[in-house]
């Protein structure tokens, strides 16, 4: 039997509770959402907190809205409902090209986007889509709110920029005219983690790539941004050309570990591969929103 | 710490660890062992269970979390010696040979009936793709699920008659 070791349990009741909890308890304290990366690193006692403070029932967490040029998502909103999401979905479609391969209908309705964000395990899926779309984390302490950019909120594998005493609230993604998105997995069978997976965004203005995001999971310990992908397309005219010298650099720039998932090439190659195919959907998506 | 849920409209309490899985907590209740232990790393489905009406798998949530909750689980299904239909359309079909991811598949299923009545092959073989079987090859769960689709939206068209 896999039981996780003993600790203490508590229900939070308002944010500002779960704050003033965490502050108290110290680094022995995390957060339970889902549970459902949490509880089985407990299980394998991998992770061993002293206390949880269960915070499902923060309704007001669990929300995705426009508001004043962004997009905002609460951190306990659970993969189905942004997978179910037109809003998100008409914006940046990506979301729901990762949430349909994101474990399995059944995880994915306990499931939230602030636990994939913090659990940072550099296979999950949502960090590189957070990641391409330029999203930013809202973190909150007692002190107050601090904003971070994806490239800052990943500190290294399973290791973020929230600090004891803090919480992912919100997920902020900036809204911009132009754009296309798109998040492509390759996966041994349904609902596992990726072999690979790619995840971009451009914005497209008078036929030049404005900007772009691209990221990658499972190939490395921490998601990958792809900058020097990034730098290359930005100010240029999509082009499969481009897309594929993208993904060479994709290729190159990983850094994949051989296991049971596969050996080193053949992931560089998915790395490549995706990143093109990625690239070639977002782009059509921003030319075509209903590509 | 004092638990107390509510599963299958009845209110269970017991003094229990903060650490005890709601999967152990629902098959310690005197009669419900229906509610099958499998993987217990979240990726086999056996253990699954309505919470509030959503299929959920029951080994990768703290039975504490569901204070508060309605918890459903295979023992509800049959009511008053009447089988529900999917679980007659798992007898009709030959949806299960050993039958131990079978309480799963039968909560998923019905989760999935209510939200769909009317599932494509595609949405069925979806909704199921977190509940494992390793005996049936999936098409007889499918065709049972198929077939309790079918019937459930007849006998609804009948007693509207």
């Amino acid at each position: 039997m896999q039981t996780p070791a003993s600790f203490e349990y508590e229900r939070a009741t308002s944010v500002e509770g779960a704050i003033a909890s965490l502050e108290k308890l110290g680094s022995g304290a995390r957060i339970i959402a889902g549970g459902h990366s949490l509880l089985p690193m407990m299980k394998l006692r991998l992770a061993n907190p002293q206390h949880l403070i269960d915070i499902n029932d923060l309704t007001e967490l669990s929300y995705i809205r426009e508001q004043s040029g962004e997009i905002a998502i609460g951190a306990l909103t659970r993969h189905v409902d942004l997978l179910k999401s037109d809003l998100l979905a008409r914006h940046f479609p990506l979301f729901r090209d990762a949430e349909n391969v994101i474990a399995d209908p059944v995880v994915r309705n306990r499931g939230t986007i602030g636990g994939s964000l913090c659990q940072a395990d550099a296979a999950e899926d949502l960090s590189a889509v957070c990641s391409a779309v330029k999203a930013k984390a809202v973190i909150r302490g007692s002190g107050g709110e601090r904003v971070v950019g994806m490239e800052d909120f990943h500190v290294g594998p399973y290791t973020t920029a929230v600090g004891d005493g803090e919480m992912l609230t919100e997920v902020r993604i900036p809204l911009r005219s132009g754009g296309g998105s798109a998040h492509e997995k390759v996966e041994r069978r349904a609902g596992d983690w990726a072999i690979a997976a790619a995840s971009a965004a451009v914005w497209v203005e008078g036929g030049k790539i404005a900007d772009v995001g691209v990221a990658l999971s499972a190939v490395g310990l921490t998601t990958i941004h792809l900058t020097r992908a990034e730098e290359l397309m930005r100010g240029k005219a999509p082009s499969g050309e481009l897309f594929a010298q993208a993904g060479e650099i994709a290729s190159t720039d990983c850094s994949p570990a051989a296991d049971g998932r596969g050996p080193v090439d053949y992931k560089r190659h998915l790395a490549g591969v995706l990143t093109t195919r990625a690239l070639s959907r977002a782009v059509a998506r921003a030319l075509q929103p209903e590509a | 710490m004092d638990v107390s849920i509510t599963i299958n409209g009845e209110q269970v309490s017991r003094e229990t660890e903060p650490r005890q899985l709601l999967v152990h907590f629902i098959r310690e209740t005197p009669g419900l062992t229906g509610t099958h232990w499998g993987c217990d790393t979240s990726n086999c489905g056996a253990c699954v269970v309505l919470m509030d009406g959503a299929p959920v798998k029951s080994c990768t949530i703290l039975a504490a979390m569901c204070v508060g909750h309605e918890i459903r689980t295979v023992e509800s299904l049959e009511v008053d010696g009447r089988l529900d239909p999917v679980q007659m359309g798992f007898h009709e079909q030959h949806g299960l040979q050993c039958g131990f991811c079978t309480p799963g598949m039968l909560m998923t299923a019905r989760a999935l009936l209510d939200e769909n009545p009317d599932p494509s092959e595609l949405e069925i073989r979806t909704a199921i793709s977190g509940a494992i079987c390793r005996c049936t090859g999936y098409k007889n769960i499918v065709g049972a699920i198929r077939w309790a689709a079918e019937h459930e939206s007849a006998a609804k068209q009948e007693a509207r008659a």
